[in-house]
């Protein structure tokens, strides 16, 4: 077994906070409270269920996996383990945890709990939308099939030192390790609230449920036990549910509010942005999100390259971008610019309308053909969808747009003859974690072009699945940088053939009160979406 | 009232069947969305697996008339079913929004009384005079005018502008006042018609024309004599009114914030969590059927002449 030990990642680990900032990150006190404001109730926050991306990172207050993210950035580091040992095969993965770290309820967390917690997860029985990224861990199949109810692959060595088999070598098995699905809850307490447990949250996170009022709020408290000393910085956050956005917007302008959970509402964006007074309450960054247009290649005339590039070349972007006022950037590959893979060099298929008629002609289309676009029936996705139907006309194409429900188009999608083309808007991929092959699997590889999968090109390429594998394949740290490259060539390969025609990568504004505190990326972190809790602090608390 | 009984019996018949038949087209409906519940609950990174798990779990899977019957039969329980999003048991999440749904129907209907009334009777006292065309030409304003534009006028000018009270939410009696003026201004103005038609057919009458005949003064006249018979039709609407805010107001509750049962709905329907929107669908129809029946009942308590059959 290789040592890789990784002083590094400790250091990076117990650090984390103070190299975000400056070294004075330390002396921030811990203080103060603050309101987030969302829209929606909050539905479960049982880290094994809970998936939308407004309690995603409650409950990563609440609750802590063996890894997570250096705050504000994509960068993996080890949170409830202590270190690793991978093994050179790739196919043992030995953490020791951290001692002392307690649940909420005072009892200390131990191997036994991690190996709980994620057979929980994989167990039908739960229900978790996220059993499948646990797909690696030997024993999976067994278990998925109802035949064990334990991961053979997961063995606790002693109560602080836990190892896991995998059945194929999977570099994204660290990024698993931090996703919530993998959070660590006590069993006790599980099986005394039963389906409950979602309204009655013990983790051994950085704040502890205080309060749920359904329909009105929840209240996290400090947890004081917590084991990274100086974390989290406030002492209390409530988050006030049932607010629409620009009720909300209102609320943060009188200083009764401090964030806006559900961001800046799209008919109050130019104003609020262009006002200088609020220049210093507004953060802007990337999202691991892509918005695209599929073409589906098992459907006539989408199963010609030359129809698909032609499309790529048709769409003005730039015009897109505006219609939602500038809330996004151009996009040319699948991948985001925020997420590790991202090709800066590449150039994509530039906005070229008589080049694309060429090629239209060329694929013997001259004069052009009719088709469906569909689209989801929420503002500005019709929108969007009238625009990216006016380029195609400009070649030929008379795409007929189909409004629907979000539900209906996930389900055309998800059917081998149902929709010819969809634009993904409001219902696109963002990252599950941030390594690039979360943006190819479910999406574009052979796994996901099934009975409703998510690959709505219904693109199938064997050899990139192979190359894919491959790269997965590549579990050693020190060759992750050659495995990125990997991904990059994988992504621009999958472009010459066009399955998609990728629009835009969405931005995110993150609007908050002047006097909260903390780096501007833990506003906009890619992961702890919307905003990093644990490290937002209270400036009047200083 | 010897009748009484045996009539809230019948009609209480009368409203199991039509809940039956509510259930049974909001069913009917659901079903056919072309929304898979088990693939909503998987998410988008489950394997068919797990889907099918979910599916079989849920009884989706069943045919149409036996998940229907099992819906029934957990329904005699009291049992609306799970909530798909929320994650959470759809009594408990409609219970908890009851005693704000319940104090806005309070206030607004409160409100709706404060307005219309005075207003319809001023203006069948001055009908035709400058009086009576400002209350008609401010009723119909109100009725026509969209709640939201209301709300968020009110909503601006009182809380935004001026600070008078808080910008929406819940849980003091400040909060209450505007969703509630909201809702009263709107449905004063139903009522201040009613009341101007009712009192003036009502003024025509033998024994008003007796009254002043007596000496008795205008306000004897109007307060004692007409208001009371006056009053039935709007009786009959408070009852309505009773079921309609019950069973949510939407728009008004997304502006204000407010924690009711429209709120919920609203956010249901959003989101296609089909229980939710099922349990609440069930629930609106069981406060409008009560509140007509009310209505029914209290007429003759208010008028003698009018029997229950």
């Amino acid at each position: 077994m290789k040592k890789l030990l990784a002083a590094l990642a400790v250091t990076t680990f117990l650090f984390a906070p103070a190299t975000l900032t400056t070294s004075h990150a330390d002396e921030i006190k811990q203080g103060g409270s603050m309101i987030v404001t969302y829209k929606d109730d909050v539905s479960t926050l049982d880290p094994a269920i809970g998936y939308d991306w407004q309690n995603w990172s409650m409950i990563k207050s609440l609750f802590n996996g063996l890894m997570d993210y250096k705050p504000g950035t994509t960068e993996l580091v080890p949170d409830l383990a202590e270190s690793m040992d991978i093994a050179a095969d790739g196919l043992t993965y030995v953490f020791k945890l951290h001692k002392g770290v307690k649940f909420h309820n005072g009892r200390e967390m131990t191997a036994d709990d991690v190996k709980y917690s994620i057979e929980r997860t994989v167990n039908p029985k739960t229900q978790s939308p996220g059993a499948g990224f646990f797909g690696m861990i030997a024993g999976f199949e067994e278990m998925t099939a109802s035949k064990t109810e334990s991961l053979s692959g997961i063995e606790v060595v002693d109560p602080h030192t836990i190892k896991f088999t995998l059945s194929r070598p999977d570099a994204t098995f660290l990024h698993v390790l931090a996703i919530n699905f993998s959070f660590v809850v006590p069993k006790e307490e599980v099986e005394k609230w039963g389906t409950d447990f979602g309204k009655h949250p013990v983790g051994t996170g950085a704040y502890t449920m205080d309060e749920w009022t359904l329909g009105q709020r929840v209240v996290f408290k400090r947890n004081a036990d917590y084991y990274r000393k100086g974390l989290p910085k406030m002492d209390q956050i409530t988050f006030e549910v049932g607010q629409e956005p620009l009720v909300a917007l209102l609320r943060l302008q009188r200083g009764e509010v401090d964030i806006l959970g559900d961001g800046i509402p799209p008919a109050k964006f130019l104003e609020v942005k262009n006002n200088p007074e609020y220049a210093k309450m507004i953060v802007e960054g990337g999202q691991l999100h892509t918005g695209y247009v599929t073409m589906n290649v098992k459907m006539k005339p989408f199963d010609n390259k030359k129809v698909r590039q032609a499309v790529n070349m048709a769409i003005n972007k730039d015009r897109v971008v505006r219609i939602i006022n500038g809330r996004a950037v151009p996009a040319n590959q699948p991948l985001p610019p925020a997420m590790p893979g991202y090709d800066k060099s590449y150039k994509g298929y530039a906005y070229d309308p008589a080049k694309a008629k060429a090629l239209l002609a060329e694929a013997g289309f001259a004069d052009g053909f009719e088709t469906e676009l569909y689209a989801m029936n929420t503002d500005p996705n019709p929108r969007i969808a009238q625009a990216i139907q006016q380029d195609l006309a400009a070649i030929g194409i008379k795409a007929e747009i189909k409004s629907l429900a979000q539900s209906t188009v996930i389900d055309a999608g998800g059917k081998e003859d149902q929709a010819p083309m969809i634009w993904s808007g409001g219902m696109a991929w963002i990252a599950d974690f941030p390594d690039p092959s979360n943006f190819y699997g479910p999406i574009l590889g052979c796994g996901g072009a099934v009975s409703g999968g998510w690959n709505w090109a219904w693109y199938c390429n064997k050899d990139l699945d192979g190359q894919a594998t491959a790269a997965d394949g590549m579990t050693d740290p020190a060759k992750a940088a050659e495995r990125i490259d990997k991904w990059r060539s994988i992504f621009v390969n999958i472009m010459d053939e066009a399955p998609w025609a990728p629009v835009f990568n969405e931005q995110r504004f993150t609007m908050h009160a002047e006097r909260l505190g903390g780096p501007d990326a833990i506003f906009v972190d890619p992961v702890h979406i919307p905003v990093h809790y644990d490290t937002v602090y209270a400036k009047d608390a200083q | 009232m010897p009748g009484l009984g045996i009539y809230v019996l019948k009609r209480f018949g009368q409203a199991v069947l039509i809940l039956l038949g509510i259930t049974l087209i909001t069913y009917i409906l659901l079903f056919l969305l072309p929304a898979d519940p088990a693939r909503q609950i998987a998410g988008r990174s489950a394997t068919a697996q797990t889907v099918e798990n979910i599916r079989e779990q849920l009884g989706l899977n069943l045919p149409f008339y036996e998940q229907y019957l099992r819906y029934l039969a957990s329904l005699l329980q009291g049992d609306l079913g799970r909530s798909y999003i929320q994650k959470s048991e759809v009594t408990e999440l409609i219970l908890s929004r009851l005693p704000a749904t319940l104090l806005l129907m309070a206030g607004a209907i409160f409100c709706e009384l404060l307005i219309g009334l005075p207003a319809g009777m001023l203006a069948a006292v001055k009908r035709g005079k400058a009086a009576d065309n400002a209350v008609m030409i401010l009723s119909f304003i109100g009725v026509s005018a969209p709640q939201f534009v209301v709300g968020i006028l009110l909503l601006y000018v009182f809380a935004v502008l001026l600070g008078w009270f808080p910008i929406g939410g819940y849980g003091t009696f400040w909060h209450l006042v505007l969703p509630a003026l909201t809702l009263g201004l709107l449905g004063g103005g139903w009522y201040s018609r009613m009341m101007r038609s009712s009192m003036l057919d009502v003024l025509r009458q033998d024994y008003i024309r007796t009254a002043r005949a007596k000496g008795a003064r205008q306000a004897r006249v109007l307060l004692v004599h007409a208001l009371r018979n006056a009053i039935l039709p709007i009786i009959a609407m408070i009852g309505l009114d009773i079921g309609i805010f019950m069973s949510g107001v939407v728009v008004v509750e997304s502006v204000f914030g407010w924690p009711g049962i429209g709120q919920l709905a609203w956010q249901a329907i959003q989101r296609v969590d089909i229980p939710i929107i099922m349990g609440v669908t069930l629930v609106a129809a069981c406060f409008i059927v009560i509140g007509n029946l009310l209505a029914d009942i209290i007429a003759p308590f208010v008028d003698p002449r009018i029997e229950l059959r």
